[in-house]
């Protein structure tokens, strides 16, 4: 299985991740190579395998919907790259 | 009164008598600690932060309350004044939590993982968060944007990963334990390879809150000790249900097995065909079986098993978890924490955000994690993977019918040489070939140490049990090393 350059730039278009030339001729190779690997998998028969959702029994718990005092706004914004009154800043959505 | 030998020599168990009995003060002890890591932390660098001031205020602020809590007859948390190493992947409240990445390295937590709270309450002190693998994605700490550890028996060979900032740690006698997490290994490899003792709880065992994500449906937060019962001590007391955790369970954790009486008689060993293959090192394999029959002399009785699918936990792990990461990691937007790149519009801060802050290994699974979720691609990756994990898991619960535990190595080699796997991704997969299918099937997994490699290199031994079972691999880890010594030994730095 090899991929193509454009669908390398694809794959980063959707993963939001800007990749210098080098990267992307890169993980063109190595991501290719992954795939042949994990190809192995396409020959076993999991026709009526149901897929794993979860390692655990299914369950459904839910806690009790009562109110709780949470991180104040000055602990959520503590880390913030850029603020504005309160909030999180960024650049404009519409130009 | 028994005598007290080099405070760093302490174990989590002979630390806590001492301090109970008040003959040595948790300063007394954290500041053996701290002098041991300013000695030898440069030939290490198991610490991505250490954090001496706030580790002395705790232990005074320990010492306080022992002092007043035995005056006024009060509780006193069973931990009080122990020194712990916590990995960089785990929230510690107004202390840096990098990842091992970039993209992090200003970030401060504003809250406590639950683990580590509840390791607060029981009255540890701080020591610093250790490295790891960016995001704990690797078996070698190589991946670290912050520099490599390097293995306390042989400096130049890896500590195993991605938790080998904590393995390092222990086996340095930088703290008498340490926090991992463990996604496909992470606990149990590099404690095989540093020649320490690890637990990867079950699934849902202990809580993930402020465990950074990486694949959610396999990371699980462990320990890493000297010894076994350590390892249970501090187990017991970070496990519990967690209601900021949907996958927590709620079910009482067991009590300590660990003790003078323990004994192995009449409990059946698997041992599968699968984790004994071709390309193995083979004094791995002759030590993880002699370790075998050392259990046989003990009165557990040897079974061969067969764990069919084995050979897919590879490719089933290197679609999940990239998966899982591709979508976790969606949240290094630039927008609540992390590096800004770009403030040009929103595609650039993204873009270049997630471009400059991640490494090449992160970079990687993201790449791999969204394409095996596309359009097109889903059913024949993802998909295909989620059904063959679905039949690994039926292998434990078959075996599990007729074993109560399963033995195997942690890993095929011993350490490997830092650098040893070039630029190679698929060669360092391989190493996590035995640890992975315990995290696909939500299983809880036991590392210790069973002999050494003729390059003087730690051997370890993995027993793994049916979910919940902890105890059964306590139990068993506390008579082997009751009954051998390889636990004891300790490198020269």
């Amino acid at each position: 299985m090899s991929l193509t350059l454009q669908e390398v730039e694809h794959i980063a278009l959707l993963a939001r991740l800007e990749l210098s030339t080098e990267e992307k001729r890169l993980y063109q190779q190595q991501l290719s190579d992954i795939l042949d690997h994990v190809a192995q998998l396409q020959k076993l028969n999991t026709g009526d395998i149901s897929p794993s959702s979860s390692v655990l029994p299914p369950r459904s718990r839910l806690r009790a919907d009562t109110a709780k005092e949470g991180l104040a706004p000055d602990q959520m914004l503590l880390n913030a790259p850029d603020v504005e009154e309160n909030q999180f800043k960024v650049p404009p959505v519409l130009e | 009164m028994k005598e007290i030998k080099n405070l760093v020599d302490l174990t989590v168990t002979e630390a806590v008598e001492v301090l109970s009995s008040g003959q040595i003060s948790s300063r007394e002890l954290t500041e053996a600690y701290l002098e041991r890591i300013s000695e030898h932390e440069r030939d290490i660098h198991a610490f991505i932060t250490t954090t001496p001031d706030l580790a002395l205020k705790m232990a005074d602020g320990a010492d306080t309350k022992r002092l007043k809590a035995t005056k006024e007859n009060e509780n006193i948390p069973p931990l009080l004044g122990l020194p712990l190493a916590i990995k960089d992947v785990l929230c510690v409240e107004g202390v840096r939590a990098t990842c091992g990445s970039k993209i992090l390295e200003q970030f401060t937590p504003p809250f406590n993982a639950t683990v580590v709270e509840n390791l607060l309450n029981a009255g540890v002190v701080v020591l610093g968060k250790t490295n790891t693998d960016e995001f704990a994605m690797g078996s070698s700490t190589e991946n670290s944007a912050y520099g490599v550890t390097h293995n306390p028996w042989n400096k130049e060979r890896v500590p195993g990963g991605s938790s080998g900032g904590s393995a390092a740690a222990v086996a340095a006698k930088f703290s008498p334990a340490a926090l991992g997490t463990d996604t496909g290994g992470s606990v149990r490899q590099p404690a095989s390879f540093c020649g320490v003792t690890g637990i990867k709880p079950t699934y849902g065992r202990v809580s993930r809150y402020g465990l950074i994500a990486y694949g959610s449906s396999l990371d699980s937060a462990g320990v890493l000790a000297r010894t076994t019962e350590d390892v249970e001590i501090i187990f017991r007391l970070m496990a519990g249900y967690d209601e900021r955790d949907a996958t927590s369970i709620d079910a009482p954790v067991a009590d300590a097995v660990c003790r003078d009486g323990a004994d192995v008689k009449g409990l059946r060993i698997g041992v599968p065909k699968e984790y004994f293959i071709e390309g193995i090192q083979p004094e791995v394999a002759q030590s993880v079986r002699t370790a075998v029959e050392t259990f046989r002399d003990l009165g557990a009785e040897i079974i061969d098993i067969s764990l069919p699918h084995t050979e897919y936990a590879l490719p089933v792990y290197y679609l999940i978890a990239p998966a899982e990461a591709s979508a976790n990691l969606a949240r290094f937007d630039g927008v609540r924490y992390g590096l800004r790149a770009s403030d040009e519009n929103m595609l650039k801060m993204y873009t270049e955000s997630r471009g400059a802050g991640f490494g090449p290994e992160v970079k990687r699974r993201i790449m791999l994690g969204t394409y095996a979720l596309s359009a097109g691609y889903y059913d024949a990756y993802y998909g295909q993977a989620q059904k063959v994990r679905t039949l690994i898991k039926s292998d434990f619960e078959n075996v599990f019918s007729k074993v109560d535990v399963i033995a195997a190595p942690v890993a095929p080699t011993t350490a490997f040489k830092i650098g040893g796997h070039g630029d190679d991704p698929l060669a360092m997969y391989l190493e996590d070939v035995f640890t992975l299918p315990a995290n696909l099937a939500g299983i809880p997994g036991l590392a210790f140490p069973t002999g050494f490699d003729s390059d003087g290199l730690p051997i370890g031994m993995q027993l793994m049990g049916k979910q919940f079972d902890e105890p059964t691999l306590f139990k068993l880890g506390y008579v082997f090393q009751q009954h051998t010594d390889w636990h004891q030994r300790t490198p020269h730095l």
